[in-house]
């Protein structure tokens, strides 16, 4: 199976070890993950806040790239996925948009090249029994809270990715690799996204939520599928404790990362040493398995 | 707060203006709250959700784009997925903000506004975000200097910031984009 496969700018920065683990897995899987030529930014939140055109044409730019290449186009990064999602829904709901949009990117684009998240290939292209057939170690009960997010989710009528208000389709592949996925109340919560610089204040409140949620759900680790929720979750426990005295020590894996431990890849190859909060517990656990 | 209910015709202030951009009929919210009880930074903010529309209902004019959670609201669209009415609430703040944006109206805390220009300055460059770039812009022009200047050595250390430029992208049609999708200005600020 071949897929454009959108990086997305922090696969270089602050989610290279989302980026290699997605990419390690993808080969473990015989998935084959081609970087369109000269992909660009989506816009992220930034250009979502400035206008509706530049929010659509970024996105655009690239979907016009996947489409050149006969392909679906798979994002890692919620907010990429987000965006590229609602720039394909606007551009195929509205004329006028097409034509703004074709006329800022320089070619006709009509909104129709399929977007999916690589959690979503996983499971509805290759399917949970043929990655469990390719299993080599297990989560041995690993009790994970699965965090999904705002991006994934919402809007529900673009996204069409999973259940709003109480998704499952991270806590199915945890229990696939026989992990105990917890039910718990703030899957869908937002973790302050893009204020981190701004209102790190909102962050820290937010994040502080979340991760008492998660604690006292008995969570071992929070398994996300975003890089800008595992960069607040992950770098903000110090700053929590600083400002509220509450300690954590939870550590935020990127699913993609539990998956390729469970495909016996190595740590390094994952870029587990890359998390603030080590996970090395839970990896010596699945690697003793 | 306090709502002042004046002989104003209900129709007045930016209301028609906020509908138009956004393309939602804000006459269908009866306050039921769920978008404010919802909302992340709900309690935080001067005026939740449901009072901002509350307040554009009562003819709220330009003074309503300097609320703190017009740069708050981070697009969560949790108000969006619970509104009883289906009202859109995520794309009224959108609104809300490309009118700010338009009008110039001064930025309140944390000064958003200077982040996404930091930000969308590296895209027209690069084509791509540059981390370090848009970080050291934002923190001169917001003078927060010394903020988390402690994660950098971790950061760097575990290569979870790039130092390097992105390369690789293609910057002619990313300039084309900024250029044809220019938002302008009312009036200078």
């Amino acid at each position: 199976m071949k897929y454009a496969y959108f990086p997305g700018c922090s696969a270089h920065s602050t989610a290279r070890d989302s980026h290699m683990s997605t990419l390690a897995v993808a080969h473990a899987l015989d998935i084959e993950m081609v970087e369109p030529i000269g992909w660009s930014c989506c816009g992220a939140t930034a250009a979502h806040q400035t206008g509706r055109v530049l929010a659509a044409a970024l996105p655009a730019a690239n979907l016009v790239l996947a489409q050149h290449m006969g392909m679906d186009m798979v994002a890692t990064c919620a907010a990429c996925y987000n965006r590229l999602k609602i720039a394909n829904f606007e551009i195929s709901h509205s004329p006028e948009m097409r034509e703004h949009v074709s006329d800022a990117i320089g070619r006709d684009y009509d909104g129709s090249v399929r977007v999916i998240h690589f959690v979503e290939l996983l499971i509805k292209d290759i399917g949970l029994k043929s990655i469990r057939s390719k299993l080599k170690k297990s989560l041995d009960n690993l009790k994970v809270a699965c965090f999904y997010g705002c991006l994934l989710v919402r809007p529900h009528d673009v996204m069409q990715f999973d259940d709003p208000e109480n998704p499952t389709s991270l806590d199915n592949l945890v229990n696939m690799m026989g992990g105990e996925s917890l039910d718990w109340p703030h899957k869908v919560e937002c973790c302050g996204g893009g204020l981190s610089l701004t209102r790190t204040d909102v962050v820290i409140r937010l994040t502080d939520s979340i991760l008492a949620m998660a604690q006292e759900s008995g969570a071992e680790c929070i398994a996300v599928a975003c890089p800008m929720c595992q960069s607040n979750l992950d770098m903000r426990q110090k700053d929590i404790t600083k400002a509220t005295g509450r300690k954590y020590n939870m550590p935020i894996i990127y699913t993609t990362q539990l998956l390729g431990l469970c495909l016996g890849l190595s740590p390094k190859e994952l870029g587990l040493e890359k998390l603030i909060v080590p996970a090395d517990k839970i990896i010596e656990v699945i690697e003793g398995k | 707060m306090t709502i002042r209910i004046t002989k104003k015709s209900s129709r007045s202030g930016i209301v028609g203006n906020i509908e138009e951009l956004s393309g939602v009929n804000l006459s269908t919210c009866y306050q039921c709250k769920k978008c404010s009880s919802g909302c992340p930074v709900g309690d935080l903010a001067g005026s939740p959700p449901s009072e901002i529309i509350r307040r554009l209902h009562l003819g709220a004019d330009e003074e309503l784009l300097e609320s703190d959670i017009v740069w708050m609201c981070m697009s969560c669209e949790t108000c969006s997925a619970r509104c009883p009415m289906g009202i859109d609430i995520a794309a009224v703040m959108d609104a809300l903000r490309a009118l700010a944006l338009k009008k110039g109206t001064p930025a309140p805390e944390g000064n958003v506004p200077l982040f996404n220009r930091a930000l969308l300055t590296t895209v027209k460059l690069f084509g791509r975000t540059y981390d370090m770039g848009m970080i050291a812009a934002y923190k001169l022009g917001a003078h927060k200097f010394l903020q988390d200047t402690g994660k950098f050595p971790e950061m760097l250390k575990k290569k979870k910031i790039a130092l390097i430029l992105p390369r690789g992208s293609d910057k002619k049609t990313v300039r084309r984009i900024f250029r044809k999708t220019q938002v302008k200005r009312d009036s200078k600020p």
